[in-house]
């Protein structure tokens, strides 16, 4: 049976690892190759890396990094952030990134996720998706959450499946940096909607988050940050607990 | 030297790193002489299995790859490529192995099959030498390849299916070994010094 997978996510800027509450206030929390090269040796399932550099040299500097962190760890490593052309998602694969997750640029164009899933396999297209309450409905968001999209949660999610996304990172903006706790509703959804692996995303402050995530909305994977870049939680710990309430992890 | 087959459909780049990892001398090539001048092949593969033959024909592997008798691991898509046929675009294949890719039944199961499961060995193997049984591989794929006689490990997505073949010279393993940490090197070692 497929294990439960435990994903620490690095937003990287220059090179290095930041994380925002709330996507402000950004911290430094390390160099990203060091910081991947120790979760992976923790026990990390897989690594999520977002790209939020902003200048005209973003993608020489992003290759440059994919290909250090390829060297470096033996796990597998989704890359995000402004990709929005078939030759960036074949020149970070090429670079030895095994999945790339797109975000903006699936919505403003949709077949760009058939595409992709169509040259590389839909195994390495992640149709990562912002979502936020607004007036008690799910908004689909977009630009790192900066702007809102008339898109409705459920059905974009259901709508990149269609279009040949292989799973989908779902990020509960409401309860980003929040430590409160993954938006369990509405990834039980989710997750009854589609046949794809759902990845959750904002919210987890304790071990018992990553649980409740895991029996409660069956996602397939429990993507966290700054709990693991600040040491309030280890990666084994996390695992073990997890593996003890009958949940099937990979130790 | 181990020649890695770069054919537009591998992640060849992952498979470098590992053999760089085990201090292995390679060659990425797709070149049919250069291939054929190595002692052991790696044959991997990500992407779409109509596109990948077609690849293959077009850079004159594909008669290379069935005659040669040198020893070859074919990797994930690589693997399905051995087989008859595959149902993903309803392609003919390399034909070393006599069974079909199918697709994983969506109403039983999540598709992709996506992450970490652990690999039952069903039979003796010098790629599993001294690798514990039920040990973790990273698998990422939709399609596989049903369990038959030559089928050395077993996997389970809603059913169980083929992680890894051998017969004569070929091997396959339907999980990335380049991927799959300290495991994951042990079997790219034994394929590259014991098969």
């Amino acid at each position: 049976m497929v294990a439960k997978r435990i994903i620490p996510c690095l937003d990287v800027k220059d090179g290095r690892v930041v994380k925002g509450v709330n996507f402000i206030n950004l911290i430094d929390a390390g160099s990203a190759v060091e910081l991947a090269k120790r979760y992976s040796d923790e026990g990390a399932d897989e690594l999520v890396f977002l790209d939020i550099t902003a200048s005209v040299e973003k993608r020489k500097t992003l290759l440059e990094l994919v290909k250090k962190i390829a060297k470096a760890i033996r796990i597998p490593f989704t890359v995000g952030g402004g990709i929005s052309e078939l030759t960036d998602i074949e020149k970070l694969l090429k670079a030895g990134a095994d999945k790339v997750s797109l975000n903006t640029s699936i919505v403003k164009n949709p077949n760009l996720i058939t595409k992709a899933a169509r040259q590389f396999g839909s195994q390495a297209v992640v149709a990562a998706i912002d979502v936020n309450i607004v007036n008690n409905v799910y908004k689909v968001f977009i630009k790192g959450g900066r702007e809102e999209t008339e898109l409705e949660g459920l059905s974009w999610c259901k709508k990149v499946e269609e279009l040949g996304a292989g799973e989908i990172l779902l990020t509960s903006m409401n309860k980003d940096g929040t430590k409160d706790g993954y938006d369990v509703d509405f990834l039980s959804e989710l997750n009854e909607l589609v046949r794809i692996p759902v990845i959750a995303s904002g919210g987890a402050g304790s071990k018992e988050h990553f649980l409740e995530a895991f029996s409660k909305a069956s996602v397939d994977a429990c993507l966290a940050a700054s709990l693991f870049h600040f040491d309030i939680l280890k990666i084994k710990d996390l695992k073990e607990f997890l593996l003890a309430n009958g949940i099937v992890v990979r130790l | 030297m181990i020649s890695i087959i770069d054919y537009g459909a591998g992640n060849v780049a992952s498979v470098a790193n590992a053999l760089e990892t085990l201090n292995e001398p390679f060659v990425i090539s797709s070149n049919e002489v250069e291939i054929c001048r190595a002692d052991k092949i790696i044959f991997p593969g990500v992407g779409e299995a109509s596109f990948a033959i077609k690849q293959l024909h077009m850079l004159n592997l594909f008669s290379m790859m069935r005659m040669i008798g040198k020893p070859l691991l074919g990797i994930c898509l690589g693997m399905q490529l051995l087989c008859d046929s595959s149902k993903e675009g309803n392609v003919s294949c390399l034909g070393i192995f006599p069974t079909t890719g199918e697709k994983f039944d969506e109403t039983k199961t999540k598709v992709p099959h996506m992450g970490w499961n652990n690999v039952n060995q069903t039979k003796e193997s010098k790629l599993f030498n001294g690798i514990t049984n039920e040990e973790y591989f990273y698998f990422a794929h939709s399609f596989y390849v049903p369990v038959n006689n030559y089928t050395i490990a077993t996997a389970e997505n809603g059913i169980d299916f083929s992680a890894a073949l051998e017969k004569e010279n070929f091997y396959g393993v339907q999980f990335h070994p380049e991927k799959s940490g300290e495991a994951g090197l042990k079997l790219l070692e034994n394929f590259i010094t014991l098969c």
